[in-house]
């Protein structure tokens, strides 16, 4: 067993075990780092800069969700620098993409005093573009895509592994794509609906909250989350099931859970239309 | 196994493993949660291995697939065993401290050399043996397997055949080394924990041991009978000798899911009286004289199942269910009270209050308990216990708790239906990732890979037969015919071909399977049946 480390956070002296991460030793004395493409089950993306802190003696800010911490470190988690970086980065997002379905960031907006205005209305490009709607269980709306990563993550190596999306092009041109950007259903997606359980801003939505959203009645405020156990096979996963008037409008797993992680397969994940099917109904008379 | 039916290790085991064996299991498809946790192993650097006659998508991440023969599981597990027992790779001190009856095992399986075995299974010797040896010196392997294991007319011996490989190796009852039968259905561990099976009460105690009985006939005030009860298939028997004249069915669709459905059909049919007691108004329930309309219990009421890693898991009320739909605990209290038994039960929770003090393995797991820790994992017998991550250590225990494991001699047995000149194709059934059984529940949602019903055939086959892929084709057995469209699939093999149970309305699969079954397990011989495909002339409607 090896010896703890020694480290200073915001002048507050630490010890952590080593292989701890900065965003993990700032949670020990009390600060949450803000983060973005972070998820707690994944290898860190390091895509969204959003977590960085200044590291006394490094040239560049450092990502606290991935860098370990070394011996003698010296941390600052709010100096000028580190929220003038974090703000612009909140800013370039806000000014681009359609934050209006994720909360958190708009609140984070608002903390650090961005001002996303002062690019778009300077025309800054947007990456405004038409929801892609191909399919009955999930929709892909790129126009609120932050390019965290996560939904690449998830289908990929930390969780799902069938590699049905990947990052297309460079630069203000990356996207998110199924390969040659086909449809869902000619591409090699498995529709387990683990990219949406963990996309942070709407971009990947059940199409039950799509069409709900569509027609003005998606309202969280007559929604409750019930966990039971999915009636499939005998894993035994737990579902979270969204109820909006009698109705499941959303499946997902708790992240925490040591049997999914999160991860669900397309039965769990939509697989329970067969409750509220109307012959159900026609029976009972 | 050795007096417990469950699975003897956690799914987080499987991530540490150096060797994972699939075994007759396409967990990608069919437990594609499980799945996420051998894939992790796999990262960590484990190798997978996986047996089954396709090569399915599990197989396609696999180090090693064996194609074996249908039906030749027997045969390639005691050819396993010799090869580990030659090479002196016997776990000698576990054998010798845990276990009992290997001078007969050792006996049985000197008759399965590595050549023999692959005469029997179609594996190739030397894989045979380099299977062998990587199992046996693992340092920590697991077997997992599903219906490719138990829908066999052997299944009890197919299953023992893999648990005589843990007991030789010592890959059992320590953690990360385990032998897993992943369940088919969300409660088919709990059920059979619960006395849902002929011969067991709750606590998976023997209704046969007067002792066990006792507790149950107090707290009843009752006289149980004293002998195992008939199990599916012989129901089934019992109803063609006119023995079994009334069936009360609860949350099954025999009409569409029993093998042979011709047969099932016309003893349904000839019931006195039948009862079933479904959410949807399926084949069976059509033949019924009484439905009672039954709550989706994984959503619309309270209760517990359990995992296949022995995990009991509370289920919640989340959607009120439709109207004149009832509880299954309601329908059979009420039930009850009518035959002059007012149980009083007014709870899921009071059933498990009475459930806890009658099974000991549940005694320690109450409501809150099961709340707190997201449930636990068996034994748990009292209120301070955390639950069983892994099974049998006692095995391990210096010194040993509880009796030998004992080793079981076993024989390879093929299929029971032949294949033939008239029916030289073998067929076998299974499961598609977004489908499920009889479709009862899978059927309603738009799920964009249903491609419907087919059978499939190794493009060799097909060219032979003269048919192309999506032509209809008319497929025989010895009990049946039904006309599919034909889809080929290169992970078969020639000869071998593949359907699913799912679309009973589009093509009933199982009026061609046979109902062969295990004479302990009750398990219908689903993976094996002798047909042949026929091209039409033309266009047929089915």
């Amino acid at each position: 067993m090896s010896a703890e480390l020694a480290l200073s956070i915001d002048g507050r002296d630490i010890r952590v075990a080593p292989g701890t991460t900065l965003r993990e030793a700032c949670q020990l004395v009390g600060t949450e780092i803000p983060t973005l493409c972070f998820n707690p089950n994944f290898t860190a993306a390091n895509a969204c800069r959003l977590c960085v802190v200044e590291l006394e003696g490094a040239r560049t800010l450092v990502p606290a969700c991935s860098r370990a911490v070394e011996s003698g470190m010296r941390i600052q988690t709010a100096s000028d620098r580190v929220r003038h970086s974090r703000r612009l980065v909140l800013e370039l997002l806000g000014s681009s993409v359609d934050l209006s379905l994720a909360p958190d960031l708009g609140e984070l907006l608002r903390e650090y005093g961005g001002r996303p205005e002062r690019f778009s209305e300077a025309g800054s490009a947007t990456v405004e573009q038409p929801v892609k709607v191909d399919n009955e269980l999930y929709v892909r709306d790129y126009s609120r895509c932050v390019l965290c990563y996560r939904c690449v993550q998830a289908c990929g190596v930390e969780a799902q592994n069938t590699f049905a999306i990947w990052v297309s092009g460079r630069g203000f041109e990356a996207r998110i794509s199924t390969e040659y950007d086909a449809p869902l259903p000619d591409s090699a997606c498995v529709y387990c609906g683990n990219c949406i359980e963990v996309c942070p801003t709407g971009a990947l939505m059940f199409k039950s909250e799509f069409d709900l959203r569509a027609a003005g009645t998606w309202d969280e405020g007559r929604q409750s989350t019930t966990t039971t156990i999915c009636s499939y096979c005998g894993v035994g996963c737990s579902l979270d099931l969204v109820v909006q008037d009698n109705q499941i409008v959303r499946v997902n797993s708790p992240e925490g859970n040591d049997i999914t992680l999160g991860n669900l397969c397309i039965k769990g994940r939509f697989g329970h239309q067969f409750v509220s099917e109307p012959k159900r109904r026609e029976r009972s008379s | 196994m050795f007096g417990a039916g469950g699975g003897t290790s956690s799914y987080r085991e499987i991530e540490t493993a150096e060797l994972i064996v699939l075994w007759g299991s396409n967990a990608r498809e069919t437990h594609p949660i499980f799945f996420h946790h051998v894939l992790k192993g796999v990262r960590n650097g484990a190798r997978l291995i996986v047996i089954d006659p396709r090569r399915t998508s599990s197989a396609r991440w696999a180090d090693l697939w064996l194609g074996l023969e249908v039906g030749s599981d027997i045969a390639l597990a005691n050819g396993i065993a010799h090869e580990i027992i030659h090479a002196g790779l016997a776990r000698e001190d576990f054998v010798r401290r845990a276990t009992a009856g290997f001078d007969d095992y050792r006996r049985c399986v000197e008759a399965y050399p590595a050549e023999r075995a692959e005469q029997l299974t179609g594996i190739p010797a030397g894989v045979i043996r380099e299977v062998a040896l990587a199992y046996a010196r693992a340092t920590r392997a697991q077997i997992c397997w599903t219906l490719g294991i138990t829908e066999h007319h052997n299944a009890v011996d197919n299953v023992l055949a893999l648990i005589n490989l843990a007991l030789l190796t010592g890959h059992v009852g320590r953690e990360g080394s385990g032998l897993n039968p992943l369940r088919g259905q969300n409660n088919v561990q709990g059920g059979g924990d619960m006395g849902a099976i002929p011969n067991r009460l709750p606590g998976f105690q023997d209704v046969e041991d007067v002792e066990l009985r006792a507790p149950f006939e107090a707290a009843w005030d009752c006289v149980i009978p004293p002998r195992r009860g008939l199990h599916l298939s012989q129901m089934f028997d019992a109803m063609e000798r006119g023995e079994l004249t009334s069936l009360y069915v609860v949350g099954e669709n025999p009409a569409e899911s029993e093998a042979d459905q011709h047969r099932a059909l016309r003893l349904l049919g000839g019931l006195q009286h039948l009862v079933v007691q479904d959410i949807f108004l399926t084949r069976t329930c059509q033949l019924a004289d009484v439905v009672l309309p039954a709550t989706a219990s994984w959503c619309e009421g309270e209760g517990t199942v359990t995992n296949s890693e022995r995990r009991v898991q509370r289920v919640r009320k989340a959607v009120e269910p439709p109207p004149g739909a009832r509880d299954d605990l309601e329908i059979v209290a009420q039930l009850a009270g009518r035959l002059g038994r007012p149980w009083g039960y007014g709870s899921a929770e009071k059933v498990w209050a009475e459930l806890r003090g009658l099974s000991p393995m549940h005694r320690g797991m109450t409501y809150p308990r099961l709340e707190a820790l997201d449930g636990i994992q068996w034994p748990c017998p009292s209120e301070d216990h955390p639950g069983t991550p892994t099974l049998h250590t006692r095995l391990w225990a210096e010194p040993r708790g509880g009796p030998p494991a004992p080793f079981s001699v076993v024989e390879h047995e093929p299929p029971v239906d032949e294949l033939t000149p008239d029916f030289p194709i073998r067929l076998t059934t299974g499961r598609r990732l977004d489908s499920f059984n009889t479709g009862v529940q899978s059927s309603r949602y738009a799920s964009p890979l249903r491609r419907g019903e087919s059978i499939d055939l190794h493009p060799e086959d097909a060219t032979q037969l003269g048919v192309v892929e999506g032509e209809r084709v008319r497929v025989v057995s010895r009990r049946g015919a039904l006309d599919a469209p034909v889809r080929l699939d290169p992970g078969l093999r020639p000869g071998l071909a593949f359907m699913t149970l799912h679309f009973p309305d589009e093509v009933p699969t199982n009026v061609l399977t046979i109902d062969a079954y295990d004479p302990k397990s009750g398990t219908a011989e689903f993976k094996a049946t002798a047909i042949r495909v026929e091209p039409l002339a033309e266009p047929a409607t089915t």
